[in-house]
């Protein structure tokens, strides 16, 4: 028996990086997603050249005669806030933050959901059902509340707030990789491999693990967002990244006060927050079309 | 069906169980001494070691969730720290606002969402489609204190439409209702645009227009109804992504629920509210997912109970 006439397992046509690419560009949605992602990490990378004013200088111009921050103007392109310090550079400030935390928060959670589904989807029996059982524990605790008791008993430093946010959102990575897994390793070249008497290691690497790549990258991608828009939230409570660092959310969050007579202190950063959590998702929605028309609409 | 439901019931219950284990234990390592926060600054050590020993704080893990989760088999919640109030009084008192806010949020989303996902697979791939599933993406990309704060600032600071926050009139409800509602909209009309474009390629949609129907009424005869039942069927999933966010909500618009109430209690160290808020969050989460598990064979005879 040649491995030719096993059932070849329907993976979707390997494509090269180049073809991807080019499929993204052309479709407007995910064309305007990479625009943004590559804009924000341009501003997050070059900060100190971008940035007009030193982002944590409070300013004895960045405020009116009476005290008040400054509207949009020539001088400061986004206005100025409570402090007096210059909205544009914590802005661009706070790119940096957004996506630090959220690669790092991310990548993480994905680490640790493609193990916990891939070792309960093999193995099955008891290992599996004890892991599945935490990942369906996880999966009703409320996600929010979970996070700020997390971020409060840790004092929050960057990597605090990224740890709190991967243990919070690994859960669904992990379940969608546990059911491929499991529907894979129930296949018939993957028993072959077996009675060839090929190491668990190795059936895992080179035969199981190829076939979840498609998937750990989209739900990679659309992972960023859910992180972006949490570690906002977080910071936005006051329990995730700490002034003076700026984040998008801790910016609105010391300026909320005064929202009504200066709205720009919570409008800008909470553009950038949707335009980057909007462009993931429009990115990783393009991949899953792109990469592999099979998972459309399956999760 | 029966076996089945007990079977889930009962795992339910273990998973609530873990929950609540889950949560003591991170709360017992919570760095703020609750004992301390009731005494007030200027208490002696004395003082507050004997509110330590008075609230039993002083006993090993094991002891104290023992006696919580004892307490917990008879209905008992505790006593909030600082108030001195039944912990169950507290929530009852607050449940009714959040129910009133979820039953809201699930009418705006069901109603925007299942008019845009109709709408979208109708028109499917124009602009109009664009536009409509652009927005869907929108709402679900935008966090839902920045919603709550806009919509503030334009409907209440402006236009002086709605009140500015609080509880009990139908203004009050609105904005709130309309940001948590977001969120919902932009998962529905996505399901019931997919939804929909599947009953559209049925045969049955296909003799309905060779009988010669008039397309209003395949639409809302034989399209829509059976397009909507699997989106309906997501209700109980929904009722987790609220729970997730009324703790960012209520807050925003002083709305006298049970995330405020959790909120508040996280800020002043009020263990037994935190433990009870999230047990009963987490409730409504695993009934909801139970009720969606349980509604899915109802509305898809293909999907069997497992």
């Amino acid at each position: 028996m040649t491995q030719t006439t096993l059932d070849t397992p329907t993976r979707a046509q390997p494509r090269g990086a180049r073809a991807v690419l080019h499929d993204l560009l052309r479709r407007p949605r995910s064309a305007f997603g990479l625009f943004v992602i590559v804009t924000m990490l341009c501003a997050a990378l070059f900060a100190p050249w971008i940035t007009p004013y030193d982002p944590n200088d409070q300013m004895f111009d960045g405020l009116s005669l009476a005290g008040a921050p400054l509207p949009p103007s020539s001088q400061f392109w986004l206005g100025t806030d409570l402090l007096g310090r210059d909205l544009f550079s914590r802005l661009v400030l706070g790119a940096q933050t957004s996506l630090i935390i959220g690669v790092l928060a991310n990548g993480i959670a994905v680490l640790v959901g493609a193990t916990v589904g891939i070792i309960g989807g093999y193995f099955g029996g008891w290992i599996g059902g004890i892991l599945m059982r935490f990942t369906d524990l996880m999966m009703a605790f409320p996600a929010l509340l979970l996070a700020i008791v997390l971020a409060a008993i840790f004092k929050p430093s960057l990597l605090i707030v990224a740890m709190v946010i991967a243990m919070v959102n690994w859960v669904q990575m992990a379940r969608v990789i546990y059911t491929e897994t499991r529907s894979l390793s129930q296949r018939e070249f993957i028993e072959v491999q077996r009675a060839m008497g090929s190491s668990t290691f190795r059936i895992l690497g080179k035969h199981i693990l190829p076939h979840l790549v498609y998937s750990i990258i989209v739900f990679g991608t659309l992972g960023i967002s859910t992180t972006v828009l949490l570690e906002a939230t977080l910071s936005y409570l006051g329990v995730g990244v700490q002034p003076p660092t700026p984040s998008w959310g801790n910016i609105i969050f010391e300026n909320q006060t005064y929202f009504a007579n200066a709205p720009w202190l919570v409008f800008f950063p909470g553009i950038a927050i949707v335009l980057l959590a909007l462009s993931f998702n429009l990115l990783g929605d393009a991949l899953r079309d792109t990469l592999d028309p099979r998972l459309k609409g399956r999760h | 069906m029966g076996a089945y439901v007990v079977r889930r019931l009962g795992e339910s219950l273990l998973i609530l169980l873990g929950i609540s284990l889950v949560t003591f234990a991170l709360l017992y390592l919570f760095p703020a001494d609750p004992a301390r926060q009731i005494a007030g600054r200027s208490a002696t050590a004395e003082t507050v070691a004997s509110i330590r020993a008075q609230l039993g704080l002083d006993q090993p893990f094991y002891v104290q969730y023992g006696r919580y989760l004892g307490n917990l088999l008879q209905g008992d919640l505790g006593r909030s720290y600082l108030q001195r109030t039944e912990v169950s009084e507290l929530i009852a008192a607050r449940m009714p606002a959040t129910l009133l806010l979820m039953l809201a949020a699930i009418v705006v989303e069901l109603i925007l969402g299942l008019t845009i996902g109709v709408v979208a697979a109708l028109r499917r791939n124009s602009a109009i489609d664009q536009t409509l599933m652009v927005f869907s993406f929108v709402t679900i990309s935008a966090p839902q204190f920045v919603v709550g704060i806009l919509l503030l600032y334009v409907f209440a600071v402006k236009l002086s439409w709605f009140p500015i926050g609080g509880y009990g009139t139908l203004a009050h409800l609105v904005l709130p209702a309309i940001t948590i509602g977001l969120l919902g909209t932009g998962w529905y009309s996505r399901m019931m645009r997919s939804s929909m474009i599947d009953v559209l390629a049925q045969d049955y949609v296909r003799t309905a227009r060779a009988k010669g129907l008039g397309k209003l009424r395949i639409i809302l005869r034989h399209v829509a109804p059976n397009a909507i039942l699997p989106v309906i069927a997501m209700i109980g999933i929904d009722i987790g992504l609220f729970m997730s966010g009324i703790v960012v909500v209520e807050s925003v618009f002083g709305w006298p629920g049970i995330g405020q109430l959790a909120w508040q209690a996280i800020q002043r160290v009020d263990i037994p509210i935190i433990m009870g808020g999230t047990l009963v969050s987490a409730c409504f989460i695993v009934l909801g997912n139970l009720l969606a598990d349980l509604i899915a064979p109802l509305v898809d005879p293909r999907i069997k109970l497992k």
